[in-house]
């Protein structure tokens, strides 16, 4: 029979081919699913792989939802690997945005174009607030992480729906749930005419080379996943593991809400209940695709954005439902754990004694 | 006191306490279900993805032949099928829990939505009534306790059989064994890896199960991501109970009376906007976290020891 044995250095190979193998896994899952959804599997395909890269438009498309999912999955990356399982990031993303658009609504015209840097500071420290309350009740009271952490996202999107129901609500905006459309002051400045393409992409550039520089030059960042892979060697050399959670808590937080208000003060320019669309929880996919490297974050965030706008291409376009792009997602990394398993086994045929 | 000075008439609370019921067994179902994962030393966090793709499992065949309990077994064993993909990955493969559990729960948010699309205008046919003969004619007791769907007196009984079981029957003294140490449980010549895919796929059913409940009983109507979190709910719940099948009841009504609370405060007209009190089901769950979790040594003298932990059989 064949049994799994420990390799005795992880493979090289596959450390990189892994989320390769796993793409080529969900990519033949889903031929088969349009070919049993009786459409054309090549066209199902183009509407993911193809279409999103087309032309400028496309591409400049794609940047809008893979920059929150770059940002999201940077803090996530930082959490994952001190072993702190923040999967509430979609409760940061929202407070953010929350906060973000409480500074937005208070500029008036006059307000001079720093008000921006206001904006999304606001946003992330909405963001650190939601994740602060994780932290201190594991720290304190030593509860789930995991648990609290979702649980608030349920909290967050009841918050963002009382606000633009009732207090946030624009009185001019016949009465839909939404507030005042933002003033030009408080947007991300767009980089080409016609394209919502903004500074967002520079911003996430930007954090790529500051994340990769405190996970891999930094003591603190050393200090982070010493905790995360061995804690015994960690609480042996003195590294505190309350810092430790604090830190990648707050990171995490605060990256979520920058990415919360960036798309409210880009894209979407004024709060409704339609805030929450799922970054913060395919941000958790983008970081393990990405496996957990800052740069492998990018390529598995525009891959992660192509399934979204494959998603809604294939809505468009084919008659099929938006919610394949949840079903991709979820295979991609399903796959990809089981893909994974072999990075650090290798199957050997044992005949049975 | 008069029926003003309370205001809440017999006839309301009789209702509350049915409503309490009805909204307990659906976490409670799916509770049980999880308990019997951790206590065989798996965590499954893909519950809320296990009882999604149940609900509309369960809603589909439900609208498509006509009888509840043919969709109470596509429930059960769409649970059961989530299970065990995620126990072959998990006990076969060594991934890490968390991650599979919550890839689990991503997936089945999107496989739900996705097999659900044609199914939100659709109606199931008229819903049964199921009425005690005498007892449920019994004044307040009557309409309270005696006018429930089956499953509500099943998940009764499988809690006390779940108590039995593990705690009386050879069986479960295995199962504990296997979460409390696989090492020795091996040793013993117990299939440790076999045992716990049963544990995993006995938990997806029950929480299947729970998820058929919610679609065919408790709303009845298949709405995407209907399940709102109850699964993350019935995971910290197990916590809550410090894994015993009984107080996993417990806390369940507790959880079913907030939850209705909310529509009753609602109904008497009370000032609140709608969402602080949709928030409170979530908010209470985080602070009956914080209690039960302050003291470690209780958590960790009640915790299956290998909870979480994969076991490698002799290399």
């Amino acid at each position: 029979m064949f049994k799994l044995e420990p390799r005795a250095a992880p493979s090289k190979v596959l450390t990189l081919a892994s989320p390769l193998i796993a793409l080529l896994v969900t990519v033949v899952v889903g031929v088969a699913l349009f070919v049993a959804l009786g459409k054309d599997p090549v066209a199902g395909l183009r509407m993911f792989f193809v279409e999103p890269l087309k032309s400028g438009y496309a591409l400049s498309e794609l940047s809008i939802k893979a920059v929150p999912l770059v940002l999201i999955g940077l803090g996530l990356a930082v959490c994952y690997r001190a072993n702190i399982w923040n999967i509430g990031a979609e409760g940061q993303f929202v407070m953010g945005a929350v906060f973000a658009g409480g500074v937005a609504m208070q500029a008036t015209p006059q307000s001079s174009p720093l008000i921006l840097v206001a904006v999304l500071g606001a946003g992330m420290l909405g963001g650190m607030l939601w994740a602060a309350i994780v932290a201190v009740l594991r720290d304190r009271a030593n509860a789930s992480e995991i648990l609290v952490s979702l649980m608030l996202v349920y909290v967050a999107e009841m918050v963002l729906s009382y606000l633009v129901y009732g207090p946030w609500k624009d009185p001019a905006g016949y009465n839909f749930p939404q507030t005042i459309t933002f003033l030009e002051a408080t947007r991300l400045p767009k980089l080409i005419p016609g394209f919502r393409l903004n500074i967002g992409v520079a911003v996430a550039l930007v954090a790529v080379v500051g994340f990769a520089i405190f996970l891999f030059r930094t003591f603190a960042g050393f200090q982070l996943q010493v905790g995360g892979l061995a804690p015994a060697a960690a609480r042996y050399a003195g590294f505190s593991s309350r810092r430790a959670l604090w830190t990648a808590l707050l990171l995490s937080g605060g990256m979520a809400g920058l990415a919360g208000a960036m798309d409210v003060a880009g894209p979407q320019g004024q709060l409704t209940p339609y805030v929450p669309v799922g970054y913060g929880f395919a941000a958790i996919i983008v970081a393990f695709v990405g496996r957990l490297n800052p740069i492998g974050i990018v390529f598995s965030a525009v891959l992660m954005s192509m399934f979204f706008i494959g998603g809604e291409l294939a809505q468009s376009r084919l008659g099929l439902p938006k919610a394949l792009t949840g079903v991709f997602q979820g295979l991609l990394l399903f796959a990809l754990l089981a893909c994974d398993t072999f990075i650090h086994q290798r199957l050997r045929w044992v005949s049975t004694p | 006191m008069t029926e003003a000075a309370t205001g809440l008439s017999a006839e309301t609370l009789a209702l509350l306490v049915a409503a309490t019921l009805n909204a307990g067994t659906v976490v409670g179902l799916a509770a049980l279900g999880l308990l019997i994962n951790e206590r065989s030393g798996v965590l499954n966090l893909g519950a809320e993805g296990m009882m999604l793709v149940a609900a509309i499992a369960g809603f589909a065949t439900g609208v498509h032949t006509g009888s509840d309990w043919a969709g109470f077994a596509a429930g059960a064993g769409a649970g059961a099928g989530m299970a065990l993909l995620f126990g072959l990955l998990v006990i076969f493969l060594n991934t890490n829990q968390y991650a599979t559990g919550l890839a689990l729960s991503l997936f089945g948010t999107g496989l739900s939505a996705f097999a659900g699309i044609s199914y939100t205008q659709q109606r199931l046919p008229e819903r049964p009534h199921f009425d005690i003969p005498v007892l449920a004619d019994l004044p307040f007791v009557g309409p309270a306790l005696f006018k429930h769907h089956p499953l509500v007196y099943i998940t009764i009984a499988l809690a006390l059989g779940l108590t039995w079981f593990l705690m009386k029957s050879r069986a479960g003294l295995v199962l504990r064994a296997v979460g409390e140490s696989p090492e020795s449980a091996h040793a013993l010549g117990y299939r440790v890896r076999l045992i716990r895919l049963g544990a995993v796929m006995a938990g997806g059913a029950l929480c299947g199960l729970a998820g058929a409940y919610i679609s065919l009983v408790y709303t009845p109507l298949w709405v995407e991501g209907m399940v709102a979190g109850k699964g993350w709910i019935a995971l910290a719940l197990t916590t809550f109970a410090t894994w015993r099948p009984a107080r996993v009841l417990l806390g369940a009504y507790l959880f079913g009376g907030v939850t209705m609370l909310q529509f009753q405060l609602q109904g008497q007209g009370v000032q609140i906007p709608s969402q602080w009190l949709t928030m409170l089901p979530y908010l209470a769950t985080i602070v009956v976290l914080v209690l039960i979790s302050r003291n470690p040594t209780w958590i960790r003298i009640n915790m299956p020891a290998s909870l979480g932990k994969p076991f490698h059989p002799g290399s």
